[in-house]
């Protein structure tokens, strides 16, 4: 179609400009892209999250304990199913940039994750051997650890060098689950505290298993109901509201994160506006002649509009197609977050912003060129 | 005598520039028949090219009548004058005001998309008419690629494909050199002469003028011989 | 001869649409990086800034933080009997044993709580700590469950006037204080008596130590002299050192995300220089071969074009100064990822980021307006003046 043709001539009419226009976009779009995938990574905690969990802990702070005694009455609770133990440890292995995290578990602690699996043999190894440890499918390929290494870790929270002999290597049960930590006894932590004559019987977090997810809330408030009163009251939750605590932790930098990730869409907005602006003026004389030939004031918006469509597409297709890569790249450069993947949400979001950018930077130039007086238009030197 | 193409009763016109209204036409009565070939002469500032635009349909007057064909075209919308200037008028400008981005071809073709032809009933159109303006071996050249007078030419076949009422020109040889600029105006005069197209030209070139048959002269926004 | 800096600046007046979506594009930019200058800047100021250059904390070795730590009171007296400790004007060792905790507070308008450090202090806590000022109010009295609480506590979190009450370790704490750490750490922490909130979590051992060195220069001799001793588990770090390696994770991550994004962000801006330039360049070809004929040279014209560019860069450079500055009012809190306790901070504008910033300004507009003067440089007269 006619207008087509002439969207498409005037779009690389100057090819040095389109050329810059559509990579500047490009660059934006993938900006936006990688920030919002930045913000989802944080999140992806909170996503693998199951229902079927509730963590509680004291009422305090996650930094103080809780009684090892309560484990039996939190199981003897209604709703309640198994009742594991964990702490987190907190060790360097190394130094400190080859940060992973360690968690001292009760024995039956994988029963609650079955999205963790482990062979028969690697669980009975481990169960066998109080020093025994088990490590993460993504964690032993990062490091080399093998079945069998013994592991020296500095401890912070709880001081000393300790020794982990691998005993088993954990898979997730789906592609993409995090199996980036590792697993030790609870008990063994708890002999050696006990005998440095340290605090012993102190249990980080409670992870309670339940059957019906329904029940969940109530199931929760009766937990934190029984320890009221008590010398460590305690605060339970769902898994997910658990580790979204984590996120919130941080949610000035999250917030900061996402308003810059739409200041980078304001920028090219500003680029492209000014892109389609300078050449609308350019074309003044030419808008007037389409005109005073009989072409009304739609068709010319139209130009317009198609032109920004089709440099905002290009770059926008360019941007999208790079997040990806990019994103893989990002994940291996700089481990810093054990999920980092591309969500289908922000693709779209960066197909809109690439909309949106074309919509807003045409407006004006569009309603000018429409508007355009033809004898001043002719009028007009470029 | 055949009834006037274009009636022009008492038209008058100005313009605001930064506050001031300025008058750049005033009463101006004047009759065109089909087939005449007038040329607009007058100093800069006279308000000859105002009066093309005008007659062109591509300004709105603001007081008077203007008549083409018997048509009031200053009481038309926007939208019906557009339509209007289609079917109705060819333009011929000082910078030709050819598109860049579109062939000789194109360029011409381009009156012809607004009417209902068909590609194939388009094409046989332009061709004809850039055989007539002698530029059929250059259909397919874009602007920067032809001399000034080419150009023009093509220009001209762009005014005349959709066989317009009228034909308007505003200094159509005011950039070109002597040799093209005669060249130009023999083929102003075949258009008029051959295929009786109604032709106003506005110049202050009284060598471009005397092409015409006849030349009314303006100054200071009337006309000094009224037709 | 020069080409005069009023037709440059006159040009960019007359296309006053296109510099302006051009310089906003950059101030933009500007304001990211500048922001981020300024949050780093703020974050090193609160924690260098926290502490005083004499003092050193003693904590058990290994432990990272304060929470981490722990010093038996057994291991508090043998400390504190060090002859390289100055005294107090009573004759008593300045030192102040303290317990540092966390506990959760919701903040202003926020769904979920964070996690805020609790610091037990001994009366000479506080004259430990010269920059820690009683802003209003009075200090707990000890053996009461009274606390005083930072500046950034009173206003970033719920219920923490003067005379409201917390709840934590059963017991209510009322808030009897407040007080103004400059922009220090120990804004961000509430304070109590040691002795009660040691009892309140049920604690036998402190968390770490303050002393005040009476000699700066015997801290080596006093590290000696605690490793040799079998009885303690400690050591030393002075405690400016001390907290201002406790930032250094959030401080890598603001610089490396704020850098990485900047370096993004100005590539878009560049090109955006870039396009504008092109373009004034192609509008006035026929002026260029004007001013060529009148006998200006290749070399003013590339001067003249790449000032313009400069100018647009300066106009950018200030315009989100300007908006950076603004952030010096508004604060910035978040959780340290190593003390796992929140920590606020401001926005600091020194002289030094503003020239940084003005500059990175000034480079985009150069490197951005570089190949289009370059352009207009290796016209052609004749071709320029024909170009009309």
């Amino acid at each position: 179609m006619f207008l087509l043709k002439l969207v498409l001539r005037n779009a690389f009419r100057h090819r040095l400009r389109t050329f810059l226009t559509v990579t500047g976009l490009a660059v934006a779009v993938l900006a936006y892209g990688m920030l919002q995938t930045v913000v989802d990574a944080w999140y992806a905690g909170a996503a693998a999250a199951s229902a079927t969990r509730l963590v509680t802990r004291s009422a305090i702070s996650l930094a103080v304990w809780l009684p090892a005694s309560y484990e039996a009455r939190i199981r003897g609770m209604e709703g309640v199913k198994r009742v594991a133990r964990s702490n987190w440890f907190g060790g360097v292995y190394q130094e400190p940039k080859n940060f992973f995290p360690q968690f001292a578990v009760s024995d039956n602690y994988l029963d609650l994750y079955p999205e963790f699996v482990l062979t028969e043999a690697e669980r009975a190894a481990w169960l066998r051997d109080r020093k025994g440890c088990l490590v993460g499918r993504q964690l032993a390929d990062k490091f080399g650890f093998k079945v069998g290494d013994v592991l020296p870790i500095r401890g912070t929270i709880y001081p000393g060098t300790w020794e982990f002999v691998i005993r088993g290597v954990f898979d997730g049960a789906e592609p993409g689950k995090v199996t980036n930590h590792l697993l030790f006894h609870w008990d063994y932590l708890n002999e050696t505290m006990r005998k440095a004559k340290r605090r012993a019987d102190a249990v980080g977090v409670y992870i309670v298993g339940i059957d019906d997810i329904d029940s969940a809330a109530a199931i929760a408030v009766n937990i934190d109901a029984e320890f009221r009163n008590s010398l460590a009251e305690t605060l339970t939750e769902s898994e997910q509201a658990f580790q979204l605590g984590f996120v919130a932790m941080s949610d000035q930098i999250i917030a900061a994160i996402r308003i810059v990730s739409y200041v980078v869409i304001l920028i090219i907005l500003a680029v492209m506006a000014n892109t389609m602006a300078m050449s609308a003026r350019e074309r003044t004389s030419e808008y007037a002649t389409l005109k005073a030939i009989g072409f009304g004031p739609r068709f010319l918006a139209l130009l317009i509009l198609g032109e920004s469509l089709l440099i905002c597409a290009l770059g926008g297709a360019l941007g999208m197609a790079l997040t990806l890569p990019a994103a893989a790249f990002f994940k291996t450069v700089a481990a810093i977050f054990p999920i980092f993947a591309v969500s289908g949400g922000t693709l779209l979001a960066q197909a809109a912003c690439a909309l949106a950018v074309a919509l807003t930077a045409a407006i004006v130039p569009a309603a000018r060129a429409a508007r355009v007086r033809i004898v001043d238009g002719l009028r007009a030197i470029a | 005598m055949p009834e006037p193409l274009v009636e022009i009763r008492h038209l008058a016109k100005s313009y605001t520039r930064g506050g001031q209204v300025v008058p750049v036409l005033s009463d101006i009565t004047l009759d065109i028949h089909p087939g005449d070939f007038t040329a607009l002469m007058g100093p800069s500032g006279s308000g000859k090219t105002t009066l093309l635009n005008l007659i062109a349909g591509i300004d709105k007057p603001d007081a008077g009548v203007l008549r083409v064909e018997g048509v009031d075209i200053g009481a038309l919308g926007e939208r019906e004058l557009a339509d209007w200037r289609a079917t109705h008028v060819g333009f011929i400008f000082q910078f030709y005001n050819l598109i860049p981005v579109l062939t000789a071809f194109e360029n011409v073709e381009l009156p012809l998309i607004l009417t209902g032809l068909s590609r194939a009933e388009r094409r046989e159109r332009v061709e004809l008419t850039l055989s007539v303006v002698g530029l059929a071996d250059r259909m397919k050249h874009y602007p920067n690629e032809l001399s000034g007078g080419q150009q023009q030419r093509v220009a001209i076949a762009r005014a005349v494909v959709g066989d317009p009422t009228l034909i308007v020109a505003d200094e159509p040889t005011g950039d070109l050199d002597r040799v093209s600029a005669a060249d130009i105006l023999a083929m102003m005069q075949r258009l008029n002469r051959e295929l009786g197209k109604t032709i106003i030209m506005v110049t202050h070139d009284l060598n471009a003028a005397k092409a015409a048959k006849t030349i009314i002269h303006l100054e200071k926004g009337e006309l000094l011989v009224p037709a | 001869m020069a080409i005069p800096l009023s037709y440059v600046a006159r040009n960019l007046w007359t296309r006053r649409l296109t510099t302006t979506l051009t310089a906003g594009g950059l101030a933009l930019v500007v304001f990211v990086f500048a922001t981020v200058l300024m949050l780093d800047a703020g974050l090193k100021r609160t924690l260098v800034g926290t502490g005083e250059h004499d003092n050193v904390i003693a904590i058990r070795k290994g432990a990272e933080t304060e929470i981490q730590s722990g010093i038996t009171r057994i291991q508090a007296s043998v400390i504190e009997t060090h002859p390289a400790i100055a005294t107090g004007p009573d004759s008593r060792p300045l030192v102040s044993k303290e317990t540092v905790v966390l506990i959760s507070l919701r903040k202003a308008g926020a769904q979920k709580p964070s996690n805020v450090i609790i610091r037990g202090v001994s009366a000479t806590g506080l004259a430990l700590r010269p920059q820690v000022k009683l802003v209003a109010g009075r200090m707990f009295s000890p053996g009461a469950s009274e606390i005083v609480v930072g500046g950034a506590i009173a206003r970033g979190f719920d219920n923490t006037r003067i005379g409201d009450k917390l709840n934590f370790a059963q017991r209510d704490w009322t808030v009897v204080g407040t007080f103004d750490a400059g922009s220090s750490g120990f804004d961000s922490e509430i304070w109590g008596d040691v002795d009660q909130l040691m009892q309140a979590f049920r604690r036998t051992a402190f968390s770490s130590m303050v002393l005040r060195l009476a000699d700066s220069d015997r801290l080596d001799q006093m590290r000696a002299d605690f490793d040799a001793d079998p009885r303690l588990t400690s050591e030393l770090k002075r405690e400016r050192t001390f907290y201002s390696d406790q930032s250094r994770a959030l401080s890598t991550f603001i610089n490396v995300l704020g850098l990485t994004l900047t370096t993004v962000f100005s590539i878009g801006a560049m090109l955006g220089a870039m396009i504008t330039m092109y373009a004034a360049v192609s509008n006035r070809v026929s002026e260029i071969g004007t001013l060529r004929a009148l006998g200006f040279r290749r070399a003013n014209v590339l001067v003249a074009f790449l000032v313009e560019a400069l100018l647009l860069g300066l106009v950018g450079g200030l315009a989100g100064l300007a908006a950076a500055a603004l952030m010096q009012f508004a604060s910035f809190s978040t959780t340290n990822f190593q003390t796992f306790a929140d920590l606020s901070f401001r926005f600091v504008l020194t002289p030094q980021i503003a020239a940084q910033t003005l500059a990175f300004s000034l480079v985009m507009g150069l490197v951005g307006g570089f190949l289009p003067a370059l352009r207009a440089a290796r016209l052609e007269i004749v071709e320029a003046l024909r170009a009309a």
